[in-house]
């Protein structure tokens, strides 16, 4: 819980983001030197600065290549959509009152993997670009669903969570009929190791489109921190407290949606970051968003680049889905935090 | 600050809740809500907060219609205590009372000296000063419902709105929260279930049934054997005791004729 004083809460937050930047940069480090083909740590940040005009240290041009456009890339990618994710699961978890909203708790994952099964299956399109923009469409299809069938998110938070229940159930037997009907063997194993996640394939391009999302998402999301910590005892709390309750509920459900569905349709339905995150991050700055959501941010980025070197050195010559190493290195640490956290009856 | 309603109507899909209600509260004034369950109390009470828009009708508070005001306005002068509010978060004290200044800061505004001061005054009027660091999960009942009030009191309102805020708790609470909202320097409307509470701490008392004004006036005026009876389906004795002017109302267990 954050100390008495706000001075002194908001110095340990900023010393906590801090750290986690560090930890951040490192981890990205190790992401882009880490891989098939190992490279000094001395030869990624060479590269890097070579990059940006500061040094001019002679590389071999294949390292180069490999750092610069293909994993630093990657990386970046990751910590962006850890943060996304985190941000989501936060948000969701306060304008819904319930400790298990998570970012696909919308039925965002489930219609976007209607949507890539489209484009894979059913061959709508054509290339990746149509895939992601496929599943782009497909989630917010999902989303609208949600926000008819629970007025708009007029109605209250359970109203809201059966929802989004409802609908992913409809998109996602909508998207094994369309497998099972039309797909072969190797279509079907493409879908699902695409729903998993994975950040192979990703490039500056993906990069410059999630920052721009992530930024404004969070930008509004700190602006309407202030009004998510009012909806802590309910709806009519919130709105007794001055909060205008529908309109920042509508705003920020589709901030999330939006998010996630961009998330969703360049690396997959990754699962466990946005559910957990919220949850390690509550228990180091306390429940209030002006300092969760940074803190989200954070832990997010740095979970999610850990979780894919690890998806990385798992198996050998394999690569693991990400959506399996986030919640197999996620399940131990969540444990800790939740024996320590423990009410201290 | 003043309190004006008039001829406010409210339902939900075509039933009827809150009927043609008109009443008026002065500056200062304790107005108790009294209605058997499902009387439209809290409708009333939440009509009157501005928490609901009314199908016809209008509130004025201070002279201003509500329906004109922004919420953020709204709630620096009015503040709402629920009854028993509950969350899972895990808050503390002082995080609570400090959402009482949400309306009072922009999106991006520190805290203030002017924020910290009301937190801190606002829990010490309640007696809880000293535990603005505990965690609001392990507050009883009273405790909690003390909070809610400090968390009121530092919205820094004129005009405080609270739906039976003596609900579960002991008689020695229920004494002391009422007794602290009379003595606040605020107008106040109070929905209660408790009769005699009511007529102890209200100046004034509305009495709801079926969503209309039965009767208004002090509690000597409206607390009668007939109306209880006719409302409230009891059979009841009023006695005055010697050193107040507050009736009391002792209730027999027998079966009450018929209303009529």
């Amino acid at each position: 819980m954050s100390s008495d004083t706000s001075g002194d809460g908001a110095a340990r937050l900023v010393l906590f983001l801090g750290l986690s930047l560090v930890t951040l940069i490192l981890a990205v480090a190790a992401a882009t030197a880490i891989g098939d083909y190992n490279i000094a740590l001395r030869t990624v940040f060479l590269s890097v600065t070579n990059e940006l005009g500061l040094t001019g240290a002679e590389i071999a041009p294949i390292e180069q290549s490999v750092i610069w456009n293909l994993r630093l890339s990657r990386a970046l990618v990751a910590a962006l959509a850890g943060a996304g994710l985190a941000i989501c699961g936060a948000i969701l978890q306060a304008l819904l009152r319930n400790a298990l909203a998570e970012p696909f708790v919308l039925g965002v994952s489930a219609g976007a993997s209607t949507g890539a099964v489209c484009v894979i299956v059913l061959g709508i399109g054509a290339g990746s670009l149509s895939l992601s923009l496929g599943a782009f469409a497909g989630a917010f299809a999902a989303f609208a669903l949600v926000a008819l069938l629970s007025n708009g998110a007029t109605s209250g938070p359970n109203h809201t969570i059966l929802a989004g229940v409802a609908a992913s159930q409809l998109f996602n037997a909508l998207t094994s009929y369309i497998v099972t009907t039309s797909g072969n063997a190797q279509q079907a194993r493409d879908v699902m190791f695409w729903l998993l996640g994975s950040f192979g394939g990703v490039r500056w391009p993906d990069f410059q489109l999630l920052l721009g999302v992530v930024l404004v998402s969070l930008a509004i999301c700190i602006l309407m921190a202030r009004s998510l910590d009012a909806f802590t005892f309910g709806d009519e709390d919130a709105a007794a407290l001055g909060v205008p309750v529908v309109r920042i509920r509508l705003v920020l459900f589709g901030v999330t949606a939006l998010l996630t569905a961009t998330i969703v349709s360049m690396v997959g339905a990754i699962g466990f970051v946005g559910l957990v995150v919220p949850h390690a991050a509550r228990y180091v700055v306390g429940p209030m968003h002006m300092r969760l959501l940074p803190a989200c941010a954070m832990v997010g980025a740095v979970f999610m680049v850990i979780a894919d070197i690890a998806s990385r050195m798992i198996a050998t010559q394999q690569t693991v889905p990400i959506g399996v190493v986030t919640a197999l290195v996620g399940v131990p640490f969540f444990a800790i935090i939740l024996y320590r956290a423990r009410p201290q009856a | 600050m003043s309190i004006v309603a008039e001829n406010l109507t409210w339902g939900v899909k075509r039933r009827m809740i809150v009927q043609d209600v008109s009443l008026s509260v002065a500056p200062g004034e304790t107005l108790g809500l009294i209605g058997p369950n499902g009387s439209g109390k809290s409708s009333l009470l939440r009509l009157l907060a501005g928490l609901r828009r009314p199908a016809s009708g209008r509130v004025e508070i201070n002279g201003q219609n509500i329906a004109q005001v922004s919420r953020k306005a709204l709630s620096r002068q009015v503040a709402f205590v629920q009854q028993s509010a509950a969350t899972d978060t895990n808050v503390t004290v002082a995080d609570v009372v400090r959402l009482g200044r949400t309306p009072h800061r922009s999106a991006l505004a520190g805290w203030s000296e002017a924020d910290e001061a009301a937190v801190t005054q606002a829990l010490g009027r309640v007696e809880m000063a000293s535990r603005r660091k505990q965690a609001w999960q392990t507050l009883s009942g009273g405790e909690r419902q003390r909070v809610h009030i400090a968390r009121a009191l530092a919205q820094a309102p004129q005009v405080m709105f609270l739906d039976e805020p003596t609900n579960h708790l002991d008689i020695h609470h229920q004494i002391e929260i009422l007794r602290m909202v009379r003595e606040l320097d605020l107008t106040s409307v109070i929905a209660l279930h408790d009769l005699n509470l009511a007529a102890m701490f209200c100046d004034r008392i509305v009495v709801l049934e079926g969503g209309a004004v039965r009767a208004c006036g002090t509690p000597g005026a409206v607390l009668t054997p007939e109306l209880l009876r006719q409302v409230f389906r009891v059979t009841a004795h009023v006695s005055w005791s010697p050193d107040s002017d507050r009736p009391h109302i002792r209730f027999s267990g027998e079966k009450a004729q018929a209303p009529g």
